[in-house]
Formats: C-alpha cells, structure tokens, sequence
C-alpha cells in the first residue's frame, strides 16, 4: 500500500516540480525576449520571412475554416429563429457578433497554431537537437535574437491581419447561406450588422488577437528551444506546443473577454 | 593559453565533470580522447560558454569565461573560439555560403560585400570548390563537416575546439579530416582542442593527449607517452581492449544480475 501511495505522489510531485519548472524556464524566455528586443537590432530580414510563413500559408486554411464557420452559424441561427418566429431574423446579427468578438479571433489563433505554431515548433526542435542552436551561439549571436524575437514580432503583426482576413470571409459565408438558403436579401444582410455593430465590437476581437499571438509564438518558441531527445523529442514538442497553446487560448479568452467587458469595451 | 582550474560540471544529480585542470598552450593542439560519457564534450563546451561550470575557472588570454557579465565580454571572448560540431550543426535552411559567413556579421567588422570572397577561400582551404551555393541536404558527410570545418575559421579564430571532427566518417575521409586538422595549424597557427575517441586521429594530430575518465584527467602526455602509458586505464583504452580496470558493461543486464546475486547472498 504505502509502495502504491508513494509511487502515486511521487510521480504527481516529480510532475508538479516539472510543471514548476517549465513555467519558471517559460517567464525567463519571455523576460530575455524582451530584454533582446530593446538591447539589440531586430532581425528584420528573419521577421519579413516569418510574417510570409506564418501569414501567407496560414490564409488558405484560416479563410476556409471562418468562410464555413459563418455559414454554419448562418444555417443554425436562421433554422432557430424559423423556428420560433417562422421567419429567418437577425442572421447578420449572430453572424457578425459571434464572429468579430469571439469565433474570428479563438478559431484564426486555434488554426494557425496548429500550422504555423507546429512549424516552429517542430523546426526549432530540430535545430536544437542537431545542435543547431548551440551553433548560434558559437556564431556570436543569441538564440532569442535571432530565432525568437522575428517569430514573435511575426505573429503580432500577422495574426490581427489573418484574423480581420477571417472575420470578413466568415460575414460572407454567412451571406451566401442566408442569401441562398433563406432567400435573405444582401442589403438586409448588411443592415442587420451595421445597425446593430460599433466599432467597440470589433475593437473588443482585434485586441484579443494580439494576446493571442503572444501566447501561441512564445509556445511554440519555447517548447522548440527545450526540445530535448531526437526525433521522438522533435515530435513531443511539436504536439505539446500545439495542446498547450490551443489550450491557453480558449482559456485567456475568457479572462481577456471578462477583462475587456470590465473596461467596457463590448 | 587556455587554463581550466577544478572546473565541475552537473546536469541533475549526474555529475559530469569532477574537477578537470588542464593547460593548453598557445599553437598546440591538446587532444582529450576517453570514452563515451566521461565529459569531454561538457569540457569543450564549458572552454566556449555553452555550458556554465558549477565551479572553478576556464582562462582564456586571462578572461575567466566564468566571470563574464556584459554581452559584449561574452562576444568578445566568443569571438577568439571556431567550434566544429560533431554533426556539423549547418544551418539547413541556407546555403553553405550563407552558413560560412553567417559568424562574421555578428563576429567581425567585415563588409557584406566580402563575404562570398571570405566564403570560397574557407572552403578552398578545407579543400572544397563550386559548393557555396548548395545546401547542406546536397552535400555528403565528408563535406558536410568540411563545410562545418570552414564555418569555423572563417572569422579567423585564434582557437578551435573540435568535437568528434571524425566520428561517423570513413576511414580515407578520416584521415582527410585529420590531415585538414594539421594544415589548419600550420596555416593559422591556432590553439586547437580536439576531442574524440579515434585514437588514429588522436595520435596524428595531438602535440599532447589528455585522458578523461568519469569527469577527471587520468593522464596528460605526448602521444608518444600516452601510447607507452604504464597507467593501466589509459592502456585499455588505446589499445581498445574489453578487458581491464576501466569496467563497461558487455549487455546491461550483467550489472543488475551482479547486483542481484550479491543481495541474495547477503539475504
């Protein structure tokens, strides 16, 4: 019995004094990203090539995922409201608000951390298990300098982008069913959204995206520079900065949400 | 010179190295030979900065590395060293050009528009033409560390520290690598440290041998010395040989059943 307790808590503090740790290792890579990025050039040239990965190939994927968002919200909205009032109403309305505040900035953070976070992830791994980071520094420069400041300055600025991007695709999926299923004029369409959104809305999602941003290209960054353990370590960290950052996402949002409704901008 | 003084090192509980005083001094080449694990890599990488000592000192020209504060201390001490990697550690997603002269813009003064020039003379002294424009993915293992090699002096240090420069490589490519070691030295007249376990290569081109045993200096000679060791230890390990004091495990299980007889015999 005691052998069973001491291996079952054992093994839960050896993961907690891990946890601890990784966070501990996580806040000082943040610390000395900030620290770099007042200290030293910006890597500009490594910054334009990471804002081309992480926006130009993330497009595709992140407009396809709102374009069929907005119009699964279309079909929902406009099904319930059939429903209980026999006509169609506000489809523009839920569409619009669903989207700009909560789906646009949660869904283009979810799926560019799950392509872009995982290609960093998994190619800083890489280059730290062949010793490829170790080289950066025997080449007189720092690894956060040169690896991680351009990715993270990468995701900011691309990431509010990819998502103003997506919360238009989404408005539009959500006309083409409310145009083709419900027979929803376009100019109705868009006076249901104009009438009932300010700029505050939208203000409310895009601020979001920069939290964001933070969160999934420090992830990513972090979990590939402590890669430890070959191919198999490659791939752990990969998934594990994918988990994580998905994870961190949909629960920051609702503390940034709560956060912004408490300042008042909803 | 380099001087290390009592330098420990532990990852964890594992204590890596125990106290290692060694002296290289300026123009020769110290070669640190001793088997897999007994921290000779942690030693090299400890003379550059990767890994912080937990105790004692490495003095560089007199700069402790263990002292160093300001970033720009640590370039500057940074700036003497060229390492070759045991896999090379090229840059895949650049050319060999771009991973030549990637050191000299956080290194060196040297304009852009010297560098394709600095990169074909480093490869024309490494012994490689017309490949400054591939990547690393094209080139085959030899090249690899040669362009790795290149890399290296191409800021034109004042010491270069080797690790493995020719595990994994046939013996003719080898013997290649050991040769270009040599032509360096001549060349450039760098301080070198070459870790490996080649004893081949440790013998060509060592001007002394240090031999590492379970993070401690065994013995410090000339090659000549060191292949008429009378030190026990030392012999089996250049000589090759299974048997001897220095104890490696044949399968791993032989240990846990020495242990597990020698419990029951206590029972």
């Amino acid at each position: 019995m005691n052998a069973v307790l001491e291996a079952l808590f054992g093994g839960f503090g050896k993961e907690l004094l891990e946890a601890a740790e990784s966070m501990g290792h996580f806040v000082f890579l943040v610390r000395s990203t900030f620290l770099w990025m007042f200290r030293a050039k910006i890597e500009w040239r490594q910054t334009l090539i990471q804002m081309a990965r992480i926006g130009v190939d993330s497009l595709p994927v992140t407009a396809m995922t709102m374009f069929f968002t907005g119009m699964v919200l279309a079909l929902q909205s406009g099904a319930t409201t059939k429903h209980f009032f026999n006509v169609p109403l506000f489809i523009g309305t839920v569409v619009s608000f669903s989207i700009v505040m909560e789906l646009g900035p949660v869904l283009t953070a979810i799926v560019v951390s799950g392509r872009a976070g995982a290609a960093i992830a998994a190619e800083l791994g890489t280059m730290k298990v062949t010793e490829q980071i170790d080289a950066l520094y025997t080449l007189g420069t720092d690894p956060v300098r040169y690896l991680v400041i351009p990715r993270l300055l990468a995701f900011l600025s691309v990431l509010p982008l990819l998502t103003v991007v997506s919360d238009f695709t989404g408005i539009v999926g959500g006309l083409f069913v409310a145009r083709v299923k419900y027979d929803i004029p376009t100019v109705v369409y868009w006076h249901d959204i104009i009438d009932n959104m300010s700029v505050k809305h939208f203000v409310h999602g895009f601020l979001k995206t920069f939290v964001f941003a933070f969160l999934v290209s420090m992830t990513s960054c972090y979990k590939g520079v402590t890669t430890r353990g070959g191919a198999e370590g490659v791939g752990k960290a990969t998934t594990q900065a994918v988990v994580i950052s998905m994870t961190l996402v949909l629960v920051i949002d609702y503390f940034a949400t709560a956060m912004l409704n408490a300042l008042g901008i909803t | 010179m380099i001087e290390a003084k009592g330098v420990v090192k532990s990852f964890g509980r594992r204590a890596v190295l125990r106290g290692i005083d060694l002296k290289v001094e300026s123009g020769e080449t110290m070669v640190i030979i001793g088997g897999s694990g007994c921290g000779k890599s942690t030693f090299l990488k400890c003379v550059i900065g990767l890994h912080a000592p937990d105790s004692g000192e490495i003095v560089v020209d007199g700069l402790d590395i263990t002292k160093l504060k300001t970033e720009r201390e640590i370039s500057d001490y940074r700036r003497r060293f060229g390492y070759l990697f045991q896999e090379g550690a090229l840059f895949d997603s650049m050319t060999v050009a771009d991973n030549i002269c990637f050191g000299l813009k956080y290194l060196t003064d040297v304009p852009l528009s010297k560098y394709r020039r600095i990169a074909s003379d480093s490869l024309a002294l490494v012994g490689l033409k017309d490949v400054e424009d591939f990547k690393p993915a094209e080139l085959s293992g030899g090249m690899k560390k040669r362009v790795a090699l290149a890399r290296a002096i191409a800021a034109q240090p004042q010491y270069i520290l080797y690790d493995e420069p020719t595990t994994g490589l046939d013996p003719i490519m080898s013997d290649v690598i050991n040769d270009l070691i040599l032509d360096l030295q001549k060349q450039l007249k760098v301080t070198a440290i070459v870790v490996t376990h080649d004893m081949k290569s440790a013998y060509k081109v060592g001007s002394r041998i240090a031999m590492f045993l379970e993070g401690r200096i065994l013995q410090v000679g000339t090659p000549e010395q060191i292949k008429n060791t009378s030190d026990p230890a030392v012999r089996q390990f250049v000589e090759g040989l299974s048997q001897g004091p220095i104890k490696m495990k044949l399968k791993e299980f032989e240990a846990d059943e020495a242990r597990d007889g020698a419990r029951r015999g206590k029972d």
